[in-house]
């Protein structure tokens, strides 16, 4: 997957200026991430193929879910993938995590921010339903200001309608 | 030639008399660094009947041709000033798309002194409407004196008196909008709108990773300066009622928070700072005193009210569905706003004090954030359907909606000062795409961009300047 190799890239630029914010959330704005907006950074990412590094967790496991044009609902595949965070992030209790939630361009920015909210808050749910703890898990919606795909048409609409689980240092909020 | 107040909806007509008046400052950025005093010219009395007119709800509506020579100098140091409120003059009366002017180079007539007689067998050999005449002198102490007259050429007379106004240099630009609301309400018989500012985000960037920040500008895009700057994400301001303050969403801390920033201080506050969560769409209530916003809890936004005098929070809506986008009625009794607990985004009205809700929208497709008129007649929305994005406009009860734009995306409509022009945000599709203002009568006529910079989104029309 090419859009992988993008992120881990971005990604590792971010680690370069890890965080040393003392609530370990970073100041959301131009700084946009990888799958994730905000620019919150959560120190060294390592390997993709070492399991216990949050490149793994981004990349290996998958950090991003995606949804239908919109909906807040987990398919069936966003809840394969949000099981596996869950348990790495169980095996894993030194990180917290920030769930933005993002929505595509096809509606109003207000709106949109709701409906972000509603995404990142279901990845929340189902992460505490499998186990994770909840004062490890932060949510945040950026609408439709923060695409990942430009295009105009369903193949970036998609891409965009996403729930991405930015992982931070600390242990717990 | 005694000085008397302006008369807002009949200026020209000499209805009024009294006291001049001092101008309050909106906000140190556009400070008016001394006042605009504004005072009938001459007693003559005007003639009420069969004026050129324009009314403004006629479906077909040819613009009414006037001419507007330059403005002469009185003095040699207000050459340039004059040309430059001619200038604005016919840009904003031509830009309402319901007058027209017709072209220097057409003109028979020579216009060389204010107060020579008008040779009016001139103009209406080019068919002329109206005329407007207007002359600028420059006082000792740099200060600007501006007159003008506006004239029914076929009936060979002026309209009332005329009208001065007087300023520093600097007021030029305001001075040359007062003249045209002037005139505008003259022609139209409408409120003014022109002698106003627009608060919006402006954006730079690659769509992916786009810069926002607060600006403000002349309603015609003159004059911009940043409120903000690009650090962080920041949304949907909106102005008082009294036009002294906004109100704005920032993701300063990172999460979305709504915030108040006083125009003449510069300064911001956090509002509501309710720890774990989103705040946004904040909307003052007419009288300032109250901000009606959405609050997320668990995923769930509806809308709540804050007394700004007492902090306290009150519950509007409490429903599993997205309530947001709240728009007070002009008299503060009632919020429009818009929610999908129907299964798609729709507009309703309640009670400023919430409870039950009447849905007002009812024709096919999405439609969202209502904004109430300062007339109180209708509510613009934007609506979604088929792929595109619409402004549109309706009733209060939903009634005789009008779609007046339709494009890959326009959203965020805004009201002028008197409810008959709307601003909006349109985006243009794909990785190049960029947002940009435009303006549209609530016929739907006179659709053009606002000029600015860069790309602009989300405007909000400020209440006419004092």
């Amino acid at each position: 997957m090419q859009k992988i190799s993008t992120i881990f890239l971005l990604v590792g630029a971010l680690a370069l200026s890890a965080c040393n914010n003392p609530n370990g959330f970073g100041k959301g704005g131009a700084n946009g991430g990888a799958g994730g907006a905000g620019g919150i950074s959560g120190g060294a990412l390592g390997d993709p193929s070492n399991p216990n590094s949050p490149a793994y967790f981004a990349q290996t496991l998958g950090d991003t879910v995606r949804f239908v044009v919109d909906q807040s609902t987990l398919t069936p595949e966003a809840q394969a993938t949000l099981t596996k965070q869950a348990a790495w992030m169980v095996g894993h209790p030194g990180y917290t995590a920030t769930i933005e939630g993002h929505a595509d361009e096809q509606g109003t920015e207000e709106y949109n921010l709701a409906l972000g909210a509603r995404r990142a808050s279901a990845v929340q749910q189902y992460l505490i339903a499998q186990g994770v703890m909840g004062n490890r898990l932060k949510t945040v919606s950026y609408g439709k200001l923060r695409p990942i795909a430009t295009c105009a048409d369903e193949s970036c609409f998609s891409q965009n309608r996403r729930a991405v689980t930015v992982l931070g240092a600390g242990a717990g909020v | 030639m005694a000085k008397t107040e302006l008369s807002v909806e009949h200026p020209l007509a000499n209805r009024t008399s009294g006291i001049g008046r001092t101008v309050r400052a909106l906000s140190r950025r556009m400070l008016l660094a001394a006042s605009l005093s504004l005072a009938a010219i001459s007693a003559t009395p005007g003639f009420a009947q069969s004026r050129p007119h324009i009314t403004f709800d006629d479906p077909v509506i040819e613009p009414l041709p006037y001419a507007l020579p330059a403005f002469v100098a009185e003095s040699g140091g207000a050459a340039e000033i004059a040309q430059a409120i001619t200038g604005v003059v016919a840009s904003d009366l031509s830009g309402t798309g319901l007058m027209a002017q017709i072209s220097p180079a057409a003109y028979i007539s020579a216009y060389s002194s204010f107060d020579a007689p008008v040779a009016y067998a001139d103009w209406k050999a080019i068919n002329a409407q109206v005329l407007i005449t207007g002359a600028v002198g420059m006082g000792g102490d740099g200060r600007i004196n501006v007159k003008f007259r506006l004239h029914d050429v076929f009936a060979g007379t002026t309209y009332g008196d005329g009208l001065q106004f007087a300023g520093g240099q600097g007021d030029w630009r305001r001075i040359a909008h007062k003249i045209s609301d002037a005139i505008y309400q003259e022609i139209t018989g409408e409120g003014p709108y022109f002698d106003s500012r627009v608060v919006f985000v402006s954006e730079s960037g690659p769509k992916d990773a786009r810069l926002k920040q607060l600006a403000i500008m002349d309603y015609d895009g003159a004059n911009v300066q940043s409120l903000t700057d690009t650090s962080t994400i920041v949304m949907s301001p909106r102005f008082s009622a009294q036009g002294n303050k906004i109100l704005f969403t920032s993701f300063e801390t990172g999460f979305p928070r709504i915030k108040e920033m006083d125009l003449a201080s510069g300064k911001s506050r956090a509002l509501a700072d309710l720890q774990g969560n989103m705040t946004f769409a904040p909307r003052f209530s007419p009288d300032g005193d109250t901000v009606a916003f959405s609050l997320e809890q668990d995923g769930n936004t509806d809308i709540y009210s804050m007394s700004l005098s007492s902090g306290k929070l009150r519950q509007l809506t409490n429903a599993p569905s997205i309530e947001t986008a709240p728009s007070f009625s002009p008299d503060g009794s009632q919020i429009a706003f818009e929610s999908d607990r129907s299964g798609t985004q729709q507009i309703y009205i309640m009670s400023a004090s919430g409870g039950e809700a009447t849905r007002v929208s009812s024709g096919e497709g999405r439609y969202s954030t209502p904004v109430w008129s300062p007339r109180g007649d209708l509510i613009a929305f934007t609506k979604q359907g088929s792929g595109r994005f619409f402004i549109g406009v309706m009733r209060t009860d939903g009634s005789e909606e009008r779609l007046l734009t339709s494009s890959y995306l326009d959203e965020g409509p805004t009201w002028s000062p008197n409810g008959r022009v709307i601003m909006f945000t349109r985006e243009s599709p794909g990785a190049t795409g960029t947002a940009q203002l435009f303006s549209v009568d609530i016929s739907g006529r006179a659709l053009h961009p606002v000029p600015t910079q860069g790309a602009a989104s989300a405007p909000a029309w400020s209440p006419l300047l004092p």
